[in-house]
């Protein structure tokens, strides 16, 4: 470009430009991050506040409603940490689990021939996807949850399972010794199952004929860790919940706060999931369905082998993102009293210890790294699903 | 981008919101502006609450007013800043406010290594357990396995966790953010326990959908006495707003009231009397106030038994004896040092 | 003997039960077993849902009263909401300056139909001005201070109003920092990108919530001491850069849609990067993306719910506390019912908005 004009001045260089923009950039952000970063030294030294992580190693001295691992008053606030994590994984992936089945009901129901099934699922995507997701939240804790009985009342399911305002109680497991071998028997189960998978396919690719892997791998995924379990004379018991006092003890609990959570994130993120679905499906087109049907295949392998992969291309993208969203709603939490990650380390331990830069930041890191892993994830098997051009 | 945020922020600031300096005694500050920030709660019946016309109310909203009205002459020139537990101290550091009349303890911490001063203690009070009498509980130590409401961002957190340790029981913390989850959560059945300091319980019991069914426990787990805070280093300040609360436990121990202070002012010939209307002695001088800030105080907010029986005593909905918060010459703890 | 029929005989009518209602009634709902349990599933959902809860929202209703005890029948108690009305859209907003916010809204709703309206005449004079002119008299209808008007501090700004602001000011001043920052993603200086990438990802990563705990905890400790920012100040900065990075990602598909010829045309009749930009590729690119704005919207009106959490009133804030009064008790369902009907309505409203947008836009570009 320089021989256009041999007059051209440096400062008209797109080069020069472009360098000397980004320097001022770089100047600028640089320039930012010093005037927070030297605002932010002398107002903590005025006010006293402590820095550091050390914080992390002090007793933390509050109780958690619900723990994935052990943890006590006496625990650290490094474990209150983990522990709020835990909770938030632990929604997160529920809330992934379940709103994916929801969605991708309804999202079919909503193509359905079926006037009023077409019908009612419109309007579940409607109604949900329409209402902020902390009202619905608010509406299931507070709402439809007070109608549960007190524990004295519990609704019960043969002595063993009790439901009532406190939560839903159930027998917890407690394995014995030789429960370990189940386990490796059902390892075993899923690693043949898939041996027998590649066999078959390759089998089919060379003569054609097909191995139906349903029964087999049932066997092996079922059977098998059954039989271990009987030869080993059924080594688990159950802890069975009882009312002592004012509440029930023993057993497993699921908190109310838990399933009010997991209701409405569910539900929520659904009808995202349902609308992507629906473009997904909507976004094969019909001549596909149409020569996979003149091929003779079976309308279940039109779907199968045609349909799905065609539409999990344009479904993808979208479900990614609002996973990330499940994952980030998901700290609305502490409104009701769920104990993620926000609520006890951004919110407890935060007034505990009033280190806000440190909790703060390493709450968002906490996100920022979980989004980017299930960003990570996602592209590698959209990637996978890609179509193959040739 | 981010050298754009950096001037919307600043102008934006700078537009909207004249930057103050703090450098400015707070006291010459709050003339000049003719406004005083007070920082109360959200919303805490008795305590400091805005009714549905934005009017508040309460015997931390009525320290406010006596601040004001010492150092304004005016107990409306008031500008209430509700703030919730995690903002109060920030708010307070920052200068957003100038003094913070929140239902704060009083604790060591607080009083040193956030750069704050407590000035004296409005309301002693002291943690204590709401239950619903259907549980037939009579004692907080029949309370083992309970699930407990609780609200975060306080110590009843941690009192809490120690008196269960202490006594060798377990039970379930529920906690919430706001006051209004934490009623209504314990008012559905969520809990079988609402702890809290015992004023804000009786506070939170009027909230509750039957609160004749409700009882706060005799126990008490904590000292938590209440205060008013202002910022280290300012002084005068400090002392105006220590003495605004001081002036109205005095007035209750002399008898003067919102009622007869004018009386008072034009016919005692009480020598403690006349000191307080600001009649002889040292009057507003000490403080750098006018003559009559304590009449002031008195004729505008009234004393603090007035206050106390008006926003929390027998006389409001929360039905709190004095207790504690009685004089200390009819078996309280409130005392004054002498004004002369 | 034959009889040969020159005329062909009128063809039979399709057999009953494929037309009419009894027709639709086959093809639609009991095409097959499978269609027919799930109507007949359906049709129980619809009856146990439908009329229970119309009875409860309308026919068993009480509507008209000032207190609790109007509240007589069985069905929803909209007295409550009623005698709150003023408190729900204005917050703790002197009644005596209400004309203030109503005046400001019915103005911005006016200009901004004037611009999406097609026949109106002079766009670019109306959208000037509400650029550039409307928020400087809405900020002194809102706060005041000026032309005689008493000032009203944010601290008193709530309910639907707050909302309101909120969305507003953080999609306006949140759409020109995303185009910058969708502009520096495709820009081919490296740190440029670089930065744009960062600060979109970071945004784009952390959940609004603990932007606006940042925003309320630690701003105060970013800023120099002397320096106050007010709270809905505060949250609205938080607000901004969350909604820019969602913006900024809304603009790059706008500007990747745009095809190549487009670029290389503009630099082609020697446009500079910013003249081709401003005058060839963002016009198209933004007319492209206004569905896409309009949902970030959308999620943006429905996210200032969260501001509850850092103690604004907001809509849902201030209906909750008015449920927590000791004289209207037992009265949540209502509250949230009327709640959630105002959200529903303005965004549905809103998305087919947009999805009509989409289907005309999409014509246009078909090819």
């Amino acid at each position: 470009m320089s021989n256009v004009s041999k007059k051209q001045h440096w400062w008209n260089n797109a080069q020069h430009r472009s360098l000397f923009f980004q320097l001022i950039l770089v100047g600028l952000v640089v320039g930012f991050f010093w005037f927070i970063g030297s605002n932010t030294m002398a107002n903590l030294e005025k006010r006293g506040i402590s820095t550091g992580f050390g914080f992390l190693s002090m007793k933390s001295g509050f109780g958690i409603l619900q723990s994935l691992i052990p943890y006590s008053e006496s625990s650290t606030f490094g474990r209150t940490f983990v522990v709020g994590l835990l909770n938030t994984l632990l929604i997160s992936v529920l809330g992934i689990f379940f709103a994916t089945i929801i969605g991708f009901t309804m999202g079919v129901a909503r193509l359905s021939s079926n006037w009023l099934v077409s019908r009612l699922a419109a309007v579940y995507i409607e109604t949900f996807r329409n209402i902020p997701l902390l009202l619905q939240m608010f509406f299931w804790y507070f709402a439809v949850l007070r109608a549960l009985p007190g524990p004295r009342q519990s609704w019960s399911a043969g002595d063993v399972a009790f439901l009532n305002i406190r939560g839903l109680y159930l027998p917890r497991p407690i394995f014995g010794d030789g429960f370990l071998m189940v386990v490796i028997a059902f390892l075993a189960g899923v690693l043949l199952t898939e041996l027998l998978r590649r066999w078959a396919k390759r089998r089919q690719d060379q003569t054609g004929q097909q191995f139906t892997l349903l029964p087999v791998a049932s066997g092996l995924l079922v059977g098998l860790p059954l039989l271990v379990f009987f030869l080993l004379g059924s080594p688990l018991t159950w802890d069975i919940p009882a009312l002592k006092g004012f509440n029930f003890r023993g057993g497993m609990t699921i908190i109310p706060e838990l399933t009010a959570l997991l209701t409405a994130i569910s539900i929520y993120t659904g009808t995202f999931i349902a609308e992507a679905v629906r473009s997904g499906i909507l976004a094969v087109n019909p001549g596909q369905t149409e020569a996979a049907s003149a091929l003779g295949l079976h309308r279940s392998k039109v779907l199968k082998l045609v349909v799905i992969p065609q539409a999990l291309r344009v479904i993808i993208p979208q479900l990614t993102s609002q996973y990330l969203n499940l994952v980030k709603n998901s700290s609305l939490a502490t409104a009701i009293g769920y104990p993620d990650l926000v609520a006890v380390f951004a919110g407890t331990t935060l007034n505990q210890t009033g280190q806000a830069i440190e909790i703060i930041a390493m709450t968002m890191g906490v996100y920022l790294f979980i989004s980017l892993t299930i960003s990570g994830f996602m592209n590698w098997y959209n990637k996978k699903m890609m179509m193959v051009e040739r | 981008m981010k050298k754009l945020t950096l001037p919307i922020v600043a102008t934006a600031a700078a537009l909207v919101f004249a930057a103050a300096f703090t450098q400015a005694s707070t006291k010459e500050e709050v003339t000049k502006r003719g406004v005083f920030n007070c920082g109360v709660s959200t919303g805490l019946p008795g305590f400091s609450i805005a009714d549905e016309k934005g009017v508040w109310a309460g015997i931390d909203v009525d320290v406010c007013k006596a601040i004001a009205a010492a150092t304004l002459g005016d107990a409306s020139k008031i500008k209430y800043i509700p703030l919730n537990a995690k903002e109060r101290f920030t708010a307070l550091q920052s200068g957003e406010i100038d003094a913070l009349v929140r239902g704060t303890t009083w604790t060591l911490t607080r009083d040193t290594s956030l750069g704050l001063n407590f000035t004296g203690v409005n309301y002693y009070d002291g943690q204590g357990f709401l239950v619903s009498k259907k549980l037939g509980v009579k004692s907080a130590l029949e309370l083992d396995g309970a699930a407990v409401c609780i609200q975060s961002g306080t110590t009843t957190e941690l009192n809490l966790a120690d008196y269960f340790k202490e006594n060798n029981m377990s039970y379930k913390a529920v906690v919430f953010d706001t006051h209004d989850a934490t009623a209504k959560a314990f008012d559905n059945g969520r809990c079988d326990v609402l702890t809290s300091d015992q004023s804000q319980l009786y506070g939170l019991r009027t909230h509750l959908s039957k609160p004749e069914d409700a009882v706060v426990l005799p126990e008490v787990i904590s000292k938590e006495p209440l205060g008013p805070v202002v910022r280290q280093g300012d002084d005068a300040w400090f002392n105006i707003v220590k003495w605004s609360l001081n002036a109205m436990i005095q007035a209750e121990e002399l008898g003067i009231t919102q009622a007869n202070v004018d009386e008072m002012k034009a016919s005692s010939k009480s020598p403690a009397v006349r000191r307080l209307l600001g009649l002889e002695g040292i009057a507003g001088k000490g403080l750098g106030l006018n003559d009559d800030w304590a009449y002031q105080i008195i004729k505008q907010v009234g004393n603090y038994g007035e206050v106390f029986e008006r926003n929390v005593g027998t006389g409001s909905p929360l039905k709190i004896e004095r207790g504690l918060n009685a004089l200390w010459n009819k078996g309280g703890i409130m005392y004054t040092p002498p004004l002369r | 003997m034959t009889v040969l029929l020159t005329t062909p005989s009128p063809s039979l009518p399709p057999p009953s039960n494929s037309v009419g209602i009894v027709g639709w009634l086959r093809k639609n709902l009991f095409s097959s077993l499978l269609n027919s349990i799930l109507t007949c599933v359906g049709l129980y959902i619809v009856y146990r849902i439908v009329p229970p809860a119309l009875n409860w929202a309308l026919f068993q209703a009480d509507w008209v009263g000032t207190s609790k005890e109007a509240c007589t029948s069985d069905g929803a108690c909209w007295v409550f909401v009623g005698v709150r009305i003023k408190q729900f859209l204005f917050g703790f907003y002197p009644s005596s300056e209400y004309w203030r916010v109503v005046t400001s809204f019915s103005l911005v709703g006016v200009l901004v139909a004037w611009l999406l309206i097609e026949s109106t005449p002079k766009k670019g004079i109306v959208a000037a001005f509400t650029i550039f002119c409307y928020p400087i008299i809405a900020y002194f209808l809102f706060y005041g201070g000026a032309f005689g008007l008493p000032v009203v501090e944010t601290y008193k700004w709530g309910g639907l109003m707050l909302t309101l602001i909120l969305a507003t000011i953080g999609m306006f001043c949140a759409l020109p920092i995303g185009i910058v920052l969708a502009l520096g993603r495709r820009s081919s200086m490296p740190i440029a990108k670089s930065f744009s990438v960062i600060f979109i990802e970071f945004w784009r990563g952390v959940p609004l919530i603990t932007v606006l705990f940042m925003s309320s905890v630690m701003l105060p400790i970013f800023m120099p001491e002397d320096l106050q920012i007010d709270k809905l100040l505060r949250a609205l900065i938080g607000i901004i850069f969350f909604q820019s990075a969602y913006m900024a990602e809304v603009v790059r598909g706008g500007l990747q849609a745009i095809p190549k010829g487009q670029y290389e045309a503009a630099e082609a009749l020697g446009l500079s990067y910013w003249k081709s930009m401003v005058f060839v590729i963002l016009p198209q690119a933004l007319k492209l993306v206004i569905p896409g704005i309009v949902n970030t919207f959308i999620a943006l009106f429905k996210d200032t719910t969260l501001v509850l959490i850092i103690g604004l009133f907001d809509l849902l804030a201030v209906v909750q506390a008015a449920f927590a009064d000791p004289k209207w008790l037992g009265f949540s369902v209502e509250g949230y019912v009327f709640v959630a009907s105002v959200y529903w309505v303005s965004c549905f409203s809103m998305s087919r908005y947009s999805q009509h947008l989409e289907k005309k836009l999409h014509t246009g570009h078909a090819r």
